[in-house]
């Protein structure tokens, strides 16, 4: 496994970002246990914190699940030691995102919250329509699959029909302020690994 | 009552039959909403996941435009966009350090921000007694199940609101409009939230089994207070039974759906026509 070159060690800054001392866990499963989506994971909350418990902070950053995490807040709710899972799973993302350690399988969950955030950026407010094409254009240059790229195209006539559809978003009216906010939050090494 | 108002993204969106209910709902009941000048999104899952400051600093403005024109309470429909204002809130008033930094990247003073409310809060601080009193239609005939999903109860650390493995406060309320709701075991399971349109797999089987679980128990239909919860389980409903392999027909109705009926409203009024189950095997 390398290590991205000149990358801060990632364990100090999980706890950091998640405000958790991961020494704390005593691996009782709690948090796999009622995790919605642990079924699909290849690597449940359980073991993603014990894994960093021993150093091993690649193989958490290039898991699937935590990409498969639906923040539900669950784990982070029981967890009877007050390990913030959920929060973990965040820096766990984050870091995967910044240091471009992304799981292959999962780089259209990255794609989505990408698509997201330059959405929010350009309007301060979302336009789901762009956000819908943009993503749908990103997943199709990197998949060519037609049928993703398709489905749910049958649903704008549907969403038409109940008035849910907004050809022309909104927009916030200082979108300066908006830009500035993202520019003093995003770090200049991301480049999102998401390309 | 007057109340500030943020409603998020979704409600300005493809959820305005959310934001149609919940203004005629307490129109009805003399609620005013003063909407946040020029309010921003909160930055929702992908903040959060992929940028740990921004997630507090988008919130963070928000908190600060309502600071800014007076306002003591904040009503935040939306369960995403009201555990990002209470999260960042939180952040910043235990660290002093943060709270400066986020002054100067959002441009605002970010001291005392206003008091976020929930929907269903904003009911309770109406009062049951009231809203009983003010029912002309009285919901007999409804056995709903009330789904709080995620955000509504959880982290309980952070939203501070009602018991989250068993929370009742919704039942409260529609009991107070004559429903009688169901007791069932998916209250708080999640129904895939944000995936819908990245996962979509994950969203039918996770709203596919708050579904069954919900007829299972005899409910006739579902009551939700959040955007993202009803585009799963209404929206999305065809969907996820046939990926279970099953047919539902359940209506999904939001909080301020079910009281506005009871107060007589029609379902015109409230952009209950606008869903996509109707019930009855449309």
């Amino acid at each position: 496994m390398e290590t991205t070159a000149g990358a801060q060690p990632a364990i100090p800054q999980i706890e950091s970002l998640s405000q958790t001392r991961l020494a704390e866990c005593y691996q009782c499963g709690k948090c796999t246990a009622g995790c919605p989506t642990a079924g699909q994971m290849d690597i449940p909350p359980t073991r993603l914190i014990r894994l960093l418990q021993l150093g091993d902070s690649d193989s958490a950053l290039r898991a699937n699940s935590i990409w498969q995490c639906v923040s539900c807040q669950t784990c982070t709710t029981r967890c009877p030691k007050r390990v913030d899972c959920a929060a973990v799973m965040d820096a766990l993302r984050q870091l995967a995102f910044e240091r471009g350690t992304l799981s292959p399988d999962e780089r259209r969950t990255v794609l989505f919250q990408k698509a997201f955030l330059d959405n929010i950026r350009r309007h301060g407010r979302l336009n789901e329509i762009e956000l819908i094409a943009a993503f749908k254009g990103a997943v199709f240059l990197r998949d060519r699959s037609l049928p993703f790229l398709f489905r749910d195209a049958g649903l704008a006539p549907q969403l038409q029909k109940r008035r849910k559809l907004h050809l022309v978003g909104e927009q916030a009216k200082d979108r300066g302020v908006v830009a500035r906010i993202f520019a003093r939050t995003t770090p200049r090494s991301t480049h999102g690994g998401a390309q | 009552m007057n109340l500030g108002y943020y409603p998020g993204c979704a409600l300005h969106g493809s959820s305005n039959d959310y934001e149609q209910s919940l203004r005629a709902c307490l129109a009805a009941l003399g609620v005013t909403l003063a909407e946040i000048d020029d309010w921003i999104c909160c930055g929702a899952t992908s903040a959060h996941s992929l940028n740990h400051k921004l997630a507090i600093a988008l919130p963070a403005r928000n908190l600060a435009l309502a600071h800014r024109q007076g306002l003591a309470e904040m009503f935040a429909p939306c369960p995403m966009c009201s555990m990002q204002l209470l999260r960042a809130g939180q952040a910043m008033a235990a660290d002093k350090r943060l709270r400066e930094e986020i002054a100067d990247i959002v441009e605002a003073e970010v001291d005392g921000g206003p008091r976020v409310l929930n929907l269903i809060q904003v009911f309770q601080r109406i009062g049951l007694d009231k809203l009983k009193g003010a029912v002309r239609t009285p919901l007999q005939d409804l056995k709903p199940a009330c789904y709080y999903g995620c955000l509504l109860v959880r982290p309980p650390t952070v939203v501070d609101f009602d018991d989250a493995e068993q929370p009742q406060s919704m039942e409260a309320i529609v009991t107070a409009l004559g429903a009688k709701p169901v007791a069932w075991s998916y209250k708080t399971e999640c129904c895939g939230a944000g995936m819908t349109m990245a996962k979509t797999e994950t969203v039918l089987e996770l709203s596919g089994r708050i579904l069954a679980n919900a007829v299972a128990h005899g409910a006739n239909c579902l009551v939700v207070a959040c955007p993202m919860c009803h585009v799963n389980l209404d929206m999305k409903q065809a969907d996820a039974g046939a990926f279970l392999r099953t047919k539902f027909d359940l209506p999904v109705y939001y909080l301020s759906d079910m009281v506005g009926m009871a107060l007589g409203l029609g379902a015109a009024d409230m952009g209950i026509d606008r869903h996509f189950v109707v019930g009855g095997g449309n």
